[in-house]
């Protein structure tokens, strides 16, 4: 009787193996960690979008205030469906937030914030994906949550929807504020 | 007339084909390699780095933005004298582990990598056990007293 019953172990490990695979299935495959999570924000030295002549790098983001460093461009139309939370987070809960103009030009950029709202204290201007690239953005808009020593804590790939202010952001602010 | 017709059909045929090509040459640039060893590199690596936003796509395959993006960055780190694992390691510290197509040997993947390899040897083991089992099965050798029951019964069945 024991014997019969080790004919069905083959059977039980495929079936292990076939409810593992079948769970892949409805995975994501977006939703994958950053590879800075928890690691320094790069080094950078670029311009700023409403001030070219103003300078700016990493100190920016090692006040000890923890910040939210938004990457956008005007070319994104996500970004503006994403403008209305980030207004909601800079101006409601108070939070940091820190533009990086990606792959734009400063005209368009500057008539998108006239346009949809600027909820950013600073602007990095990154035309030619410099700053980006070191932070292996693939695609706009992307968010990195600092904190006030200039670690990654977050990162949100992608448009954060309206439910992901609540669901998503603000629990990670709480956590490294 | 009709030869014609056809003929004109063909050249029509051939312009666009041609032109298509030339539409498909443009999403990937064509880059000039001085030495054949550095071009052999940068195809080799840019087959075996997967571009981020794509389902599957090596970034030598693909004309997302980012993928150029990361053929340029390798073209320049190549013509900076970098090795090729100093390159991939450069891409992984930007854009994680997911843009491998051959995961690296290490603490967090020995269970990737090693499974298959337990596997198959507990498999070879199985089946070495079954095949000595049979073995010593058909190889024992009967006992007397065994072989004079044999005897009898088949001594029965002749006289019957």
């Amino acid at each position: 009787m024991n014997r019969r019953l080790l004919l069905l172990l083959p059977l039980a490990g495929f079936l292990a193996l076939a409810v593992f695979l079948y769970q892949g299935l409805s995975l994501n495959p977006f939703h994958r960690e950053s590879a800075l999570m928890a690691r320094d924000f790069p080094e950078f030295d670029l311009a700023t979008l409403k001030a070219p002549e103003r300078r700016v790098d990493r100190d920016l983001l090692t006040t000890g205030e923890l910040t939210l460093v938004n990457v956008w461009g005007e070319w994104c139309p996500e970004c503006k469906r994403e403008m209305p939370q980030l207004l909601d987070l800079a101006e409601r809960h108070g939070i940091r937030l820190v533009g990086v103009n990606w792959k734009d030009t400063r005209e368009k950029a500057l008539g998108f914030l006239e346009e949809f709202g600027d909820p950013f204290e600073v602007n990095i201007f990154d035309p030619d994906n410099e700053l980006a690239f070191e932070l292996g953005v693939y695609g706009a808009p992307e968010t990195f949550l600092v904190d006030g020593d200039g670690v990654i804590r977050y990162h949100h790939t992608g448009y954060i929807a309206p439910n992901d202010v609540a669901e998503a952001v603000l629990p990670e602010v709480e956590q490294w504020r | 007339m009709a030869l014609m017709r056809g003929s004109l059909i063909l050249a029509t045929t051939l312009a666009l084909l041609l032109v298509a090509g030339l539409v498909q040459a443009a999403a990937i640039e064509v880059r000039e390699f001085n030495d054949p060893v550095l071009e052999e590199r940068y195809r080799d690596i840019t087959a075996s780095l997967r571009c981020p936003t794509c389902q599957n796509q090596a970034i030598n395959d693909s004309d997302a933005p980012v993928a150029g993006d990361m053929r340029d960055r390798v073209y320049q780190l190549l013509m900076d004298g970098r090795a090729d694992f100093e390159i991939r390691s450069y891409m992984v510290e930007r854009f994680g582990d997911y843009v491998l197509y051959n995961p690296r040997l290490e603490g967090r993947t020995f269970l990737l990598w090693g499974l298959p390899a337990v596997l198959g040897l507990l498999g070879l083991v199985l089946v070495g056990l079954l095949v000595r089992a049979r073995r010593n099965a058909s190889n024992r050798a009967l006992s007397a007293e065994e072989r004079a029951r044999l005897d009898a019964l088949i001594n029965r069945e002749r006289i019957e």
